[in-house]
């Protein structure tokens, strides 16, 4: 015990009780092929709530997904937004999630009775989405700065793509939004005309965006999205909404 | 260490073997079976065996995959050599070479004999539109195109299959899962429609059949797994209706005293046409298990186990027709530079493969058949074996050949923390690091 406080306070700011990102350090990239060596759910129903939401009745569900969630900082904006949705964040990099889940802990601690609809998990979400999430559990995924694997070689690699679709789709309801954003305009033609071409998403017209707090958070929240402000960068945007499938096919 | 690391892959390469299969035409009119890169075919109408023409000399390495169409009109092939050759029965002909991008490990022909579909060892299912199989020998050879369809990321799909209504695909992986989708009307354009996920199998899933009957014509699926267990599966809602621990059982009937530190593998499952009984292969299980399957009340139970007298035979891959109550089983590997074996290949048959109305005769009257009692007799054993008489010692082999590549093809390497770092440290990405 004694042992783990002198670490959290080495790793953790005196005055914030926040963690500090530089002892957090982790690649920009991970390989989303190699083979997994964490824990996976074997399915939905073993995934435990109590663990990640342990203040939040059992009943709940988790309604958005943040893929890729970086440094948490898309989630601790919603968490406060929605207060009554259960959300979650995926990652595949270990102490980026050591980070996010720090993060919490110490928001929960710093805020009572705040931030505990909030948690992180590290996955592989290419590959484990349907262990976590049952058919049309979700209402909101988000896919912010995704990595963009410029050589056409891993285009396989990329976070959207046409045949991940199909998962995406079948997690979230119908009515669902797919956020997506980047400041690569390349990956923004591609996630833009992956979603176009896909017959289970309709693009989300430019009013509901006004309309949506959650579309002006994107470029603003996030650690990525900020950095991209602050050189002035420009960011593409493709926000779509999960259909129902056409009853003839 | 790094002599180590050298020798270990070096040594998988050479384990690897591919497991023999067998596949029975619908009316049992023909029975075909894959040892390596050789098809052979008898035709039990003729009674003799068949010579396949292929102007490009057949496949060029393991075969993984052997399929008839549910009209018996055509029989499919693909494996290693990444092609899919489609063969008319009739002429014995291969009408149509398909060429994949990678290793195919799975095929599936729609009920209707329209489309046959692959999938190939980085998890993506493509379609070829082959506009029916009835005339097709007489069709026009035109290059056929395939298309990809849906995608298991990144994973080895292991087994395709559709369902007893045509209306779904279904595809099963070794990340343990299996992936129900809608087969739309028009393939070309993808497969998006995600119907359910049946998960709850604990490690890759080796095979999948459909049990159905009058009463349940959509009936349900079966699967088996790494996991030593075949379970039963409501695959409209992905829902888990029963699990039959079959590794333990085969434990249980030829306990010499050793704990098996690794659980034994379903290799294989074939289903009666009417669903009540599943036939299952297991990896440490001389003979075959045979379960009972009753789809009013959904459950699964083990209904007997038939051993196989004089000889060690552990069956590799399951066939039957759906018109005759036999079953028909081949044990078998390519051949091994390592082990420094030929390849080897043995029939077996299994007579009573069916239920009748008293459920507790049903159990008794399962016969191994004698070489002679076998369909087609001598000869056909001939064919598809090579040769008539088989060393002991080769059974043995060939069965550890199968399990040890098995093992590494579908098995998550798991190695210690330390020896990941030393792993991450010899990356290419980190030396050219390095060097700057």
């Amino acid at each position: 015990m004694l042992e783990h406080e002198s670490i959290s306070n080495l790793t953790h700011s005196k005055t914030t009780g926040l963690p500090r990102k530089r002892f957090y350090r982790a690649r920009a990239h991970s390989n989303p092929l190699s083979d997994s060596h964490f824990p996976v759910p074997i399915s939905p129903s073993q995934f435990d709530y109590t663990l990640h939401y342990p203040k939040i009745n059992s009943s709940k569900k988790i309604e958005f997904a943040d893929i890729g969630c970086g440094f948490g900082g898309l989630l601790i904006s919603l968490s406060t937004l929605f207060p009554d949705k259960l959300m979650i964040g995926m990652e595949l990099r270990d102490k980026v999630t050591e980070y996010v889940k720090e993060r919490i802990l110490a928001l929960r601690v710093s805020n009572p009775g705040q931030y505990e609809n909030v948690s992180v998990v590290r996955t592989n979400s290419m590959k484990y989405i349907p262990n976590y999430f049952e058919k049309g559990q979700l209402s909101k995924m988000f896919f912010l700065f995704p990595d963009p694997h410029f050589k056409e070689k891993n285009h396989r690699r990329r976070v959207i793509s046409p045949h991940l679709l199909d998962e995406y789709a079948y997690v979230l309801r119908v009515g669902g939004i797919i956020y997506t954003i980047t400041d690569v305009e390349e990956l923004g033609v591609w996630m833009k005309s992956c979603l176009d071409g896909h017959p289970l998403f309709e693009a989300v017209s430019e009013d509901e965006l006004e309309a949506d707090p959650v579309v002006k958070l994107l470029s603003t929240a996030t650690e990525e999205g900020q950095k991209v402000a602050r050189n002035e960068g420009q960011t593409f945007r493709a926000v779509f909404r999960r259909t129902a499938p056409c009853v003839l096919d | 260490m790094e002599d180590n690391n050298m020798e270990e892959s070096e040594q998988k390469l050479e384990i690897e073997v591919a497991p023999a299969l067998i596949t029975v035409h619908p009316a049992q009119e023909s029975v075909s079976v894959a040892v390596g890169s050789n098809l052979r075919v008898f035709n039990l109408k003729d009674g003799c065996g068949v010579k396949l023409i292929d102007e490009n000399g057949g496949h060029k390495d393991s075969i993984r995959a052997i399929r008839y169409s549910k009209s018996g009109h055509l029989l499919v092939s693909a494996g290693d050599d990444k092609l899919v050759k489609i063969w008319g029965t009739n002429s014995w002909r291969c009408v149509h070479s398909v060429v994949s991008e990678k290793r195919v490990s799975a095929l599936a022909i729609s009920n209707d004999g329209m489309f046959v579909c692959f999938a190939d060892k980085f998890g993506v299912v493509y379609v070829v539109d082959i506009g029916g199989d009835y005339d097709f020998e007489n069709a026009a050879v035109a290059k056929k195109k395939a298309f990809p369809i849906l995608s298991h990321y990144c994973s080895i799909i292991t087994r395709l299959e559709f369902s007893p209504d045509g209306r779904y695909i279904v595809s099963a992986d070794r990340d343990f899962k299996i992936r129900v989708t809608l087969f739309p009307k028009k393939p070309e354009n993808g497969a998006h429609e995600i119907h359910s996920f049946c998960l709850g199998h604990t490690e890759f899933v080796s095979c999948l059949a459909f049990v159905s009957s009058k009463d349940y014509p959509n009936g349900f699926l079966v699967s088996g797994s790494g996991d030593s267990t075949v379970r039963l599966w409501d695959y409209a809602s992905g829902s888990l209706l029963d699990t039959c621990d079959v590794g333990a059982e085969a434990g249980n009937l030829h306990s010499n005293g050793k704990q098996e530190d690794i659980l034994s593998a379903v290799t294989d499952l074939c289903a009666t046409s009417d669903g009540s009984l599943v036939a299952v292969a297991i990896q440490s299980l001389p003979g075959i298990m045979l379960l009972k399957c009753k789809l009013y009340s959904r459950t699964l139970s083990v209904a007997k186990v038939v051993h196989v007298a004089g000889e060690t035979f552990i069956p590799t891959s399951l066939g039957a027709s759906s018109s005759v109550p036999l079953l028909w089983m081949v044990m078998g590997a390519s051949s091994s530079n390592i082990h420094d074996f030929e390849s080897l290949a043995r029939v077996r048959v299994v007579s009573g493969f069916t239920t009748t109305n008293d459920s507790e005769s049903l159990v008794s009257e399962k016969l191994v058949l004698a070489d002679k009692e076998v369909p087609g007799g001598e000869p056909l054993l001939q064919a598809l074996q090579g040769k008539l008489t088989i060393g002991k010692e080769a059974f043995v082999m060939a069965a550890e050949a199968v399990q040890t590549s098995m093992r590494n093809l579908l098995i998550k390497k798991q190695y210690s923390a330390e020896r990941r770092e030393f792993r991450k440290r010899g990356r290419n990405d980190k030396k050219n690091q390095t060097i700057d």
